[in-house]
């Protein structure tokens, strides 16, 4: 192989070996999907899916970060190429008085694959994950064929959330936000137990576009932090300054995140935050809280870190509070909880954001009895009717996949017909035999 | 593949369903492996082996492999490997010859423990190779490196299995596959049975075990149990009286 590198996802766990391309222009990638080799081709934006969905061991991994070309917003919408960061989007747009319609906790997100793992944000429950707000996508498939599609076409429901397995996307437009100000007027409440924070997070969701609660798993009430916040009207002129990324620190002890420094760091949080408070931050300072630091999962350590994330339906609040109180009692800690509420979800067939609650950890890998305690979890997850996230999953069991996605069935079919010799291939394909 | 914590889900066994081979893939089916091919010639054992797997929850297919049959390996083994990635193949084609020299049954031996094996082994490499994950776990014995006048043929095809195995290890390092040695001492089975046990024995159940361990910790070389590799430092004389 020409350039065989070594590839992680953002959690650093089961590297695998790939040919890895960065192709400049639209026109170098039907030859390489056309004659991929005997294991196939993946597209790969910026690496922050945790797992394995951007790998492709022994075949060829296709970096799109050179497909990077912005269209003039027309209306309040932007054509781009798939390899544009939200991070360059927001930068280049916010000035004019526009903002991606969804964003993650981190903006070193392609828009590829911010469509591929239909990703939501603070606002899921007031506008969706992404693919709700694309309007159209050029899908390049197996054939060597681009294809437009729009949300009347059913392949495009397959490719949002299709986590690239339906071929490389190389261009969205997108339905953008408008906004006043480059500032946001955020509201914060603490709440002293679990029950509360769920009460608060659901008064927050009434009246606040963009909310989330962070819960201190390791305390025995599951106390936590709820913030809701909206775009400030007016005041701040528009800009967007978001600080270097500042690498981790190369030299930190292996095991320095643990329980009991977590235990110290989530006091610390709550008891610095005061009951209740209103204030007015800079856009990257409430929406990205994960790029503070950069490279930030070399803290966990050469083994890497495990996300889990799930959702359970509304109604399922008694599997959350379980869940929660096992993660308590098993020790295991997380470093960064939030819970979120989703509204209604896109229709992507493997889409992941359903009505319901969402919560998200990140364990140390090493954790001891950490891959018992996730397959615990997973069932109690999949009795309540619920799922957990592919974009961050690593370990999850195949057979419980059906179970969580009633639509893999169809997936599965529907891709099998694009694509039948099965040139787009990913580790997690392989994985969970998507 | 293996997920994030180094759990294989797909497994090959060549060489049909030895007690060593099924007590590692009962383990390895517990956690997280689904697929198991068993690869061996078809027999009552291993249609009871392939049950028992079943049962556990593995989806289980079987290969008509046959160690001697040396020529169909590439197109058995291909065939497997095309179907899906393996993450683990277990190597485990054995045969214990007798003291008697008959030049034939020798011969045998040496096809079974050693060239058919190896053969195979060949075959999983290149395949592991192309998809750039896998561990090959390939069974010695404590025996390869020390001979004894009641077991010198089958020592001397592990002895010869064994050096393939660790020139393998070195021919495949940075390739993503991992090779690995697994040299146990004698284990009370199927294959020994009516054979008087020696001071230090084991069980089927104990090589799983640190096969398994093995794996996780990406050893080379695996001694079951573990104090073997210390003995081989000792005077043959003596290592003989303690391992049979």
């Amino acid at each position: 192989m020409a350039n065989k590198t070594i590839l992680t996802g953002w959690g650093r766990t089961s590297p695998s070996v790939a040919e890895l391309l960065r192709p400049g222009a639209e026109a170098e990638l039907t030859p390489l999907v056309l004659a991929p080799g005997e294991r196939g081709v993946i597209a790969r934006g910026l690496g922050r899916s945790y797992g394995d969905p951007a790998q492709n061991a022994g075949g060829l991994v296709l970096d799109m970060t050179g497909l990077a070309a912005i269209g003039p917003v027309r209306d309040g919408y932007v054509t781009v190429e798939a390899g544009v960061s939200l991070h360059r989007l927001m930068r280049e747009l916010v000035p004019e008085g526009w903002f991606p319609p969804v964003t993650p906790a981190t903006r070193q997100v392609t828009v590829g694959g911010a469509v591929a793992a239909d990703i939501h944000g603070r606002n899921h429950h007031a506008d969706g994950s992404f693919g709700s707000h694309v309007t159209a996508l050029d899908l390049l498939g197996a054939d060597g064929v681009t294809r437009t599609l729009t949300p009347a076409d059913p392949d495009f429901w397959v490719t949002v959330g299709g986590m690239g397995l339906t071929g490389v996307i190389t261009k969205a437009t997108i339905r953008l936000t408008p906004i006043e100000t480059s500032r946001m007027i955020v509201n914060t409440w603490k709440c002293h137990d679990l029950e509360s924070v769920m009460i608060r997070l659901t008064q927050a969701d009434l009246a606040h576009r963009y909310t989330t609660a962070w819960v201190d798993c390791l305390s025995r009430q599951g106390r936590g932090v709820v913030e809701g916040a909206d775009h400030a009207r007016q005041g701040a002129a528009r800009s967007f300054r978001a600080r270097g990324f500042e690498a981790s620190p190369g030299f930190l002890p292996v095991g320095l995140l643990n329980r009991h420094t977590m235990g110290l760091v989530n006091r610390g949080v709550y008891a610095t935050t005061k009951r209740e408070s209103v204030q007015v931050r800079p856009l990257a300072s409430f929406f990205h809280p994960l790029d503070r630091v950069g490279h930030w999962n070399r803290l966990y350590g050469p083994r890497g870190l495990v996300q889990y994330q799930f959702v359970v339906p509304m109604g399922a609040e008694q599997t959350l509070v379980k869940i929660v109180e096992r993660i308590r009692r098993s020790h295991a800690a997380s470093f960064q909880t939030s819970l979120k509420r989703f509204g209604p979800g896109s229709g992507g067939w493997l889409s992941f954001p359903t009505p319901g609650w969402s919560l998200a950890l990140d364990f140390p890998t090493t954790t001891k009895g950490l891959a018992w305690l996730l397959d615990r979890l997973d069932e109690l997850v999949a009795e309540a009717g619920g799922r957990v996230y592919l974009a961050k999953d690593s370990r999850l069991r195949p057979e419980l996949l059906p179970v969580m996605y009633p639509g893999l069935a169809a997936f599965r079919e529907r891709r099998r017909e694009l694509d039948p010799r099965l040139v787009f291939q990913s580790d997690l394909a392989r994985r969970l035999s998507l | 593949m293996k997920n994030a914590f180094g759990e294989p889900q797909s497994l090959l066994i060549v060489g049909g369903a030895s007690d060593i081979a099924m007590a590692t893939a009962m383990r390895l089916v517990r956690r997280r492996v689904r697929r198991v091919i068993l690869a061996g010639r078809p027999s009552p054992a291993r249609d009871a082996a392939a049950v028992r797997l079943a049962e556990a929850g593995a989806t289980v297919e079987t290969a008509d492999f046959d160690a001697f049959r040396v020529e169909e390996h590439a197109k058995v083994l291909g065939d497997v490997f095309a179907e899906g990635d393996v993450d683990v193949a277990l190597v485990a084609c054995g045969l214990l010859g007798d003291a008697d020299l008959d030049p034939l049954k020798a011969a045998d031996v040496a096809m079974v423990n050693y060239v058919g094996a190896m053969t195979a082994a060949i075959v999983c490499a290149g395949a592991m190779r192309r998809q750039t994950h896998g561990a090959l776990v390939v069974f010695s014995s404590v025996s390869a490196g020390r001979p004894s006048p009641s077991d010198f043929l089958y020592a001397s095809a592990k002895s010869g299995l064994d050096a393939f195995a660790r020139g393998l290890t070195e021919a495949l390092r940075g390739s993503g596959v991992h090779v690995m040695v697994v040299r146990p001492g004698f284990v009370r089975s199927r294959l020994t049975r009516g054979v008087t046990p020696p001071a230090i024995a084991t069980s089927p159940e104990t090589v799983a075990g640190a096969i398994l361990d093995g794996l996780r910790a990406k050893s080379e070389i695996v001694w079951v149990p573990g104090i073997l590799g210390q003995l081989t430092r000792l005077p043959v004389s003596i290592v003989r009286r303690i391992t049979g």
